[in-house]
């Protein structure tokens, strides 16, 4: 299989298709839009659905019609919008019902800026909508990821029937590299029968519904519900650990703030510093274990970030505070440089924190 | 070999193309590559740049702090990025468009009236492709061989009768001077 | 002896929760009346609301789905583009589509979904206890008008038919109203042309019904149907506001 060249955003689309996702729906703000441009190109040639929604509210809406019927859909946008689709999400949660969602950060709060930010991170692994729910959250750090896991996200959102969102940033979205495509990504074919394909006069009426009237019900849903999360948070943790094995300050990173924390690994290395890396790329459910076995024989934790510091509570959670844990961030579509992380490590290595 | 190249000018001078070409020479050499534009309203007239990195090993971050080779082809961007450059780096300059010489001593500097070149050829669009070809002469980060393929690939379906025209601006920056 | 009523297939067994003298009851009936006469319950998926319908998930026999408050055009389209040999209807109150949900329903309409909206107006918020509708009249009192809808700060009912007629793409529009055996013909008539039309792929149909909620209006049920006829049909006339099949027959 050839290597072709591909724009994050493009390889997202691409893989979609190629996972059988046949409709999407979506709004444009940069910087993804390079994703609904490609659908708007392909989908008519394979007879899908691609339409430019009326807001992010009704292409969420759109997916959550789309999954009802029991097809793979998805959605996808930028950090303002994607709060926009928040009250979808949860519905889409509520019922059970999966799809993917793509959420190419960019800098915030409100319309904050348009340069990569990973400042959605309390909002994707922590709820963001309303109610007890979680979503499948997976953060590439590459171009072939951001194909790799939108077919993961699809696989694993109808194994669990759960929402997923891909976290990206705008730079692995707007990036090219090299990456292969095989033709067809699917893993596995998944039953529905929960679909609302019309009854046919063979079955009882399915439906699909969030509204539980009768308080003990609701619990019980939702109780059902954790116990499949469960099982999704045992089987499917996904991390990348990089020089870990003999490391005494232990880098803690995701998406293009772990490409930037490689290079500083290198030079810390070339220093004689033993520097790795945990990479999450499941960030719910969040790999603990890999940062509890870390603890154990590192000086402390550097937490690199695109945002004012968020995934470091999930760091101090997962090692119970063992050991220190330090922030090296930039934020408002900044993005730390090799340096500045060098220069945390430095200072973990050091005994300062 | 691990190449960190920060190409730099205005929107519309061909800087995010220019990298593309880079990256696909590199891809069609089995080399590790990443291009990275910088993005959103400055690519419509303003300043546009674009890191491209041509390595033998897994490429890490995709953005271009400290360059080996710095091309530029406007005075703003000589300006800010003359000291990111790595010492005896290379920095190319545009000099039909940019009058002021490198100041740093630890760099090679290679100048190249590419602008007027292109008009000169006929082909006044394609100053980015002439200085392409200086730099693949000067350094190597790429070979000459297969180019044709290379762009075949970075041009789109319907402008591959440009290709030629692309060829000859890349083949006058590598012999310019001869 | 010769059955001469019976209950709807495409209604199901459950008790309705309505309100007495509501007639979301009627509404309901002529809607499943529809899916029965046109032999399409096997292949209906139906769209309930936020609001009184919030539960006809449980009262149509069909495939339902329950949409967020004024998502159900929304919803439907998603349900029509995945499957474009079903027959999909959402079915809502005026808060929910003349409200929240207004982009909702202009949108579908203006890309000509094809789709059968049936937009129960009874100009008042039920579900949550009476509050002031997109569609209360002028000077109407509600839990939140307690002095009478003021045009002056809260503005003028929406007519929704009327402002949809405005869209080039919708097929078919009309308003009706279930306050007696003669509105009631007719609204029959209207439900079952909207479905119609969506077998027949011509697209977006909305039916208007003109409904009565007795509790939130303070009224006994006659009261209330008297109050359709003397109040409302005065502001929103009946009649057709769309019907492209007339310039088709040309």
């Amino acid at each position: 299989m050839a290597k072709v060249l591909m724009k994050g955003n493009e390889a997202i689309a691409e893989a979609a298709i190629r996972s059988g996702c046949r409709h999407y729906f979506g709004y444009p703000i940069t910087p993804q839009t390079e994703i609904a441009a490609y659908m708007a190109k392909r989908m008519p040639k394979i007879g899908g659905t691609f339409l430019q929604a009326e807001s992010e509210i009704s292409a969420i809406n759109m997916v959550y019609g789309v999954s009802s019927a029991g097809l793979r859909v998805m959605t996808s946008s930028s950090s303002p919008g994607v709060s926009l689709k928040q009250e979808g999400i949860s519905y889409l949660a509520g019922c059970d019902l999966p799809a993917l969602i793509v959420n190419v950060q960019r800098g915030g709060p409100g319309l904050g800026g348009i340069q990569p930010s990973q400042s959605d991170y309390f909002q994707a692994t922590k709820g963001g909508g309303h109610g007890d729910y979680r979503l499948i959250v997976l953060a590439p750090a590459s171009v072939q990821e951001m194909a790799d896991l939108t077919a993961k996200a699809f696989d694993l959102a109808d194994k669990y029937r759960m929402p997923a969102m891909l976290l990206a940033d705008g730079t692995i979205g707007q990036m090219m590299e090299p990456v292969e495509l095989p033709e067809d990504m699917r893993t596995a074919v998944y039953e529905k029968p929960w679909a609302v394909t019309g009854t046919q006069g063979k079955r009882e009426h399915n439906i699909v519904n969030s509204l539980y009237l009768v308080p003990e019900q609701l619990e019980k849903k939702n109780i059902e519900r954790y116990e499949r999360y469960r099982l999704y948070e045992q089987n499917e943790v996904m991390v990348e650990e990089y020089m870990t094995e003999d490391a005494d300050v232990c880098v803690v990173a995701f998406g293009i703030a772990a490409r930037v924390s490689k290079n500083a690994i290198t030079a810390a290395r070339a220093k004689g510093i033993k520097a790795g890396l945990i990479r999450p790329i499941t960030l719910y459910p969040f790999p603990k274990e890999a940062i509890r076995k870390a603890a154990g024989h590192v000086k402390g934790f550097v937490s690199v970030e695109l945002s004012m510091g968020q995934m470091i509570d999930d760091i101090r959670l997962a090692e119970g505070c063992a050991k220190p844990v330090t922030l090296c961030n930039r934020v408002g579509g900044m993005i730390p440089s090799p340096d500045e992380v060098l220069k945390a490590i430095e200072k973990m290595e050091g005994g300062e924190f | 070999m691990y190449t960190q190249i920060l190409i730099a000018g205005f929107g519309g001078q061909g800087i995010l193309f220019a990298g593309k070409v880079l990256a696909y020479k590199g891809l069609t050499e089995d080399r590790q590559i990443s291009w990275l534009p910088s993005y959103g309203p400055e690519m419509r007239g303003g300043t546009a740049n674009c890191s491209v990195i041509v390595s033998d090993t897994p490429v890490g971050s995709p953005i271009v702090h400290d360059p080996d080779i710095l091309i530029v082809m406007n005075l703003p961007s000589l300006d800010k990025y003359e000291n990111d450059v790595v010492k005896d780096g290379f920095i190319f300059v545009d000099s039909t468009l940019i009058e002021r010489k490198v100041e740093r001593q630890d760099v090679k500097a290679v100048y190249i009236p590419a602008t007027k070149m292109a008009r000169d050829l006929g082909i006044p669009t394609l100053a980015n492709m002439i200085i392409l070809g200086r730099v693949i002469r000067e350094t190597g980060v790429v070979s000459m061989d297969g180019l044709k393929d290379a762009l075949a690939k970075t041009v789109s379906a319907k402008h591959q009768d440009l290709i030629e025209a692309n060829l000859k601006a890349i083949e006058a920056g590598y012999n310019y001077g001869e | 002896m010769a059955v001469v009523f019976s209950k709807p297939k495409a209604l199901t067994d459950a008790p309705l929760h309505y309100c007495p003298g509501c007639t979301h009851g009627i509404i309901h009936r002529l809607v499943a009346e529809a899916i029965d006469d046109l032999d399409i319950l096997g292949k209906t998926v139906g769209v309930a609301p936020v609001g009184c319908a919030v539960m006809a998930y449980d009262y149509f026999s069909c495939d339902m789905v329950e949409a967020a408050h004024g998502r159900a055009p929304a919803v439907a389209t998603g349900l029509k583009r995945a499957m474009p040999d079903r027959i999909i209807f959402t079915y809502q109150g005026d808060g929910d589509l003349a409200s929240i949900g207004m982009a909702e329903t202009v949108h579908a309409a203006t890309r000509n979904e094809n789709i059968t909206v049936i937009f129960v107006n009874n100009a008042i918020y039920g579900m949550t206890g009476g509050q002031m509708a997109p569609t209360s009249l002028p000077g109407q009192v509600t839990q939140t008008s307690p002095y009478g809808r003021d045009v002056k700060t809260v503005g003028y009912p929406i007519k929704v038919c009327e402002l949809l007629s405005g869209l080039d793409a919708p097929y078919y529009i009309e308003r009706v109203a279930v306050n007696s055996v003669k509105n009631v013909t007719r609204a029959k008539k209207a439900i079952r042309r909207a479905f119609e039309n969506q077998i027949e792929g011509k697209g977006f149909s909305l039916i208007e019904v003109i409904s009565s909620c007795p509790t939130n209006w303070g009224m006994t049920p006659q009261k209330a149907l008297d109050w359709v006829e003397s109040d409302m049909i005065p502001y929103y006339p009946l009649g057709v506001y769309r019907d492209k099949s007339a310039k088709e027959a040309e």
